[in-house]
């Protein structure tokens, strides 16, 4: 377990987020929100919908911007820098709710694409690299098909690969495995047991509370925009203090 | 069994195997034709335009005289088809010089051979790219000559089916990165680049071709210094080419708002640059979505090169025009436009039969 301290010092963080606020026109999507994730660590967030969850990690790789606050990731601000942008995002790979993979391409082609158009790889490593973590995933078999032909949990799993392949220090998961049917739930958790195993950086968005339980070293409750309970698994599960947390649980766990 | 228990009708104790489907029922030919009103009614219809069609049969096959150099033989009534043997080579080269001929039909052969190389999208790339650049450079020097011992012929005297194949190949082929840039640049978030993809946009569909074109060809060399000569068949092209983008260019930006935001976003999230993710990521999918619509444009682009005779090219259908108006021949103007229309009915089936395969083959993805 690690420690309960929230606010550890910005050198060691891998990921700092220090007051920050967003809006989307008038709607105050994230307020005051601070959450410091060392390098290692794995965090779980979780809440209603509406809440802010996705729209906080999706600002630390910049795909929304925040207007108020401070974002640091591997030592680097996020600004309007694009060669900070671009810093960013080379560390921090992501996976979403909705895959996201590359219809046109095959799966390999999904994997080495990104390596050569964004690192300049060449193609016959990005796919020699590609083939490796489609085999760590567990389908280099579907290396010639084309995601339209694939389960929805193959297809989680190959852009699991795909953001690994980028060799991130961070990795953000965006409610990985809500667009899935529920026997396909499994495969994907599976997958990212053993990256959080292996001492990858994660923060997910789930509400997979089991993983939440088994993985994370801290579970962030958000609402409201605002995180407002963040604990290790067991007090968080187990002896909530927060008024809405408590309700939160008891309407989402059977 | 005699009782019923609530098991017996829910849960099935074994896996059936899989059965043949049972096979679709066919209703007996007179049944279908006539087995209701409304398909009697089809029915009788149908047989009454064919009926009707028979004397254009007798007009065409019947009564038509075959015989070959022979203008006397076609006063008989029926179609004249022995003008078509005749005229062939006029019709289809116009005014180019009857003994260099032989290069038009080389320029046709090549594009023939580019067009059936590059139907496999397996094979598209950037060579292919050279490759067509390397054969419309040779295409054009075949035309014009004047070097190599081939005698020099101006564009006044190209004419037929070689400039209604350069025309609607080149319009199109030129149209289309052109019209790429103008469906991004629409939908840019940059002020200048999207007023000026929505102005000229706007403005060239605004505006009816043939008024383009007497805007190219007519209006253009009096607003230009008189030192500047752009010849005709340049000035209709450029005509053409612009037309051409503007319908591309809004046929494409359907394709490109059809990408769903994840796409772009993954792109971002991995790293690349967006310059490379709209080539790359963006665009093949944009495409591939509107490959009807393409079509669409592109069969229509063939068949407006037609309207360039208003302005005095001689594309296929004016030659055929000028050959149907030799007083020799008793003004045999259905025969020759037939004759040409068949040319451009073959060409238009062609194309849509290839966008039909095409999106088979994209289907055969399994794209959601």
């Amino acid at each position: 377990m690690t420690s309960l301290d929230q606010t550890a010092a910005v050198g060691e963080a891998a990921i700092s987020i220090k007051n920050v606020d967003k809006w989307y026109g008038n709607y105050h999507a994230l307020r005051n929100v601070n959450l410091s994730v060392g390098p290692g660590e794995r965090i779980v967030i979780c809440g209603p919908s509406g809440s802010g969850k996705s729209t906080l990690i999706r600002c630390v790789n910049h795909l929304e911007e925040h207007q108020r606050g401070e974002i640091i990731v591997n030592g680097v601000t996020l600004n309007d820098s694009l060669k900070n942008i671009d810093a960013i995002r080379r560390d921090v790979g992501m996976v979403f709710q909705h895959f996201n993979l590359f219809p046109h391409l095959s799966v390999l082609e999904n994997c080495a694409l990104p390596q050569i158009l964004s690192r300049g790889a060449p193609r016959k490593l990005a796919e020699e690299r590609g083939m490796q973590f489609l085999e760590r995933v567990r389908i280099p078999e579907q290396a010639q098909k084309y995601p339209g032909q694939l389960s929805g949990g193959q297809q989680q799993r190959v852009a699991i690969a795909r953001a690994l392949c980028m060799a991130p220090k961070v990795m953000l998961f965006d409610e990985p495995t809500s667009a899935l049917d529920p026997e396909m739930v499994k495969e994907v958790l599976d997958t990212m047991v053993s990256l959080a195993e292996e001492g990858m950086t994660m923060i997910v968005v789930t509400h997979e509370m089991g993983f939440a339980r088994r993985v994370a070293d801290r579970v962030v409750f958000m609402d409201q925009g605002a995180i407002v309970e963040s604990n290790v698994p067991d007090l968080f599960f187990d002896a909530p203090s927060n008024e809405r947390t408590r309700n939160f649980l008891s309407q989402i766990v059977h | 069994m005699t009782s019923l228990s609530i098991t017996d009708a829910y849960v099935s104790t074994e896996i059936r195997p899989a059965q043949k489907a049972p096979s679709a029922k066919r209703a007996p030919v007179l049944k279908a034709l006539f087995g209701d009103f409304l398909s009697a009614v089809l029915s009788i219809g149908a047989i009454a335009v064919v009926l009707s069609l028979l004397p254009a049969l007798k007009w065409g096959v019947v009564d038509a005289s075959w015989a070959v150099g022979d203008p006397a033989a076609c006063r008989s009534g029926g179609a004249c088809w022995a003008f078509i043997g005749a005229k062939l080579r006029f019709i289809l080269f116009g005014l180019y010089p009857p003994d260099e001929q032989w290069r038009p039909i080389i320029v046709m052969a090549l594009i023939l051979v580019m067009v059936l190389v590059s139907l496999s999208p397996s094979l598209w790339g950037r060579k292919l790219v050279v490759a067509w650049s390397a054969a419309i450079a040779i295409m054009l020097g075949l035309m014009w000559g004047g070097f190599a011992g081939m005698a020099f012929v101006p564009t006044s005297q190209w004419g037929g089916l070689p400039v209604t194949l350069l025309l609607a190949l080149l319009s199109l082929g030129l149209g289309f990165p052109f019209a790429i840039f103008l469906a991004l640049g629409r939908r840019s978030k940059l002020p200048i680049p999207r007023l000026l993809s929505v102005g000229l946009i706007e403005t060239i569909r605004g505006l009816p071709l043939v008024g383009l074109l007497f805007v190219a060809s007519i209006l253009l060399p009096l607003l230009l210094p008189p030192s500047w000569t752009i010849d005709k068949l340049g000035r209709t092209f450029a005509a053409l080419t612009v037309f051409a983008a503007a319908y591309l260019a809004e046929v494409i930006r359907g394709g490109l708002q059809a990408i769903p935001a994840g796409q772009i976003e993954a792109a971002k999230a991995l790293g690349i640059p967006h310059w490379k993710a709209i080539p790359y990521i963006v665009l093949p999918q944009a495409i591939q979505k509107v490959i009807p619509p393409l079509t669409n444009t592109a069969i229509i682009m063939v068949k407006n090169t037609s309207l360039v005779m208003i302005v005095g090219v001689f594309d296929m259908l004016s030659a055929s025009r000028s050959a149907a108006m030799d007083p020799v021949w008793p003004a045999p103007y259905a025969e020759a436009y037939l004759f040409v229309g068949l040319i451009y009915f073959a060409i238009c089936v062609g194309i849509s039969y290839y966008a039909r395969w095409l999106e088979m083959r994209v289907k055969a993805k399994d794209y959601r």
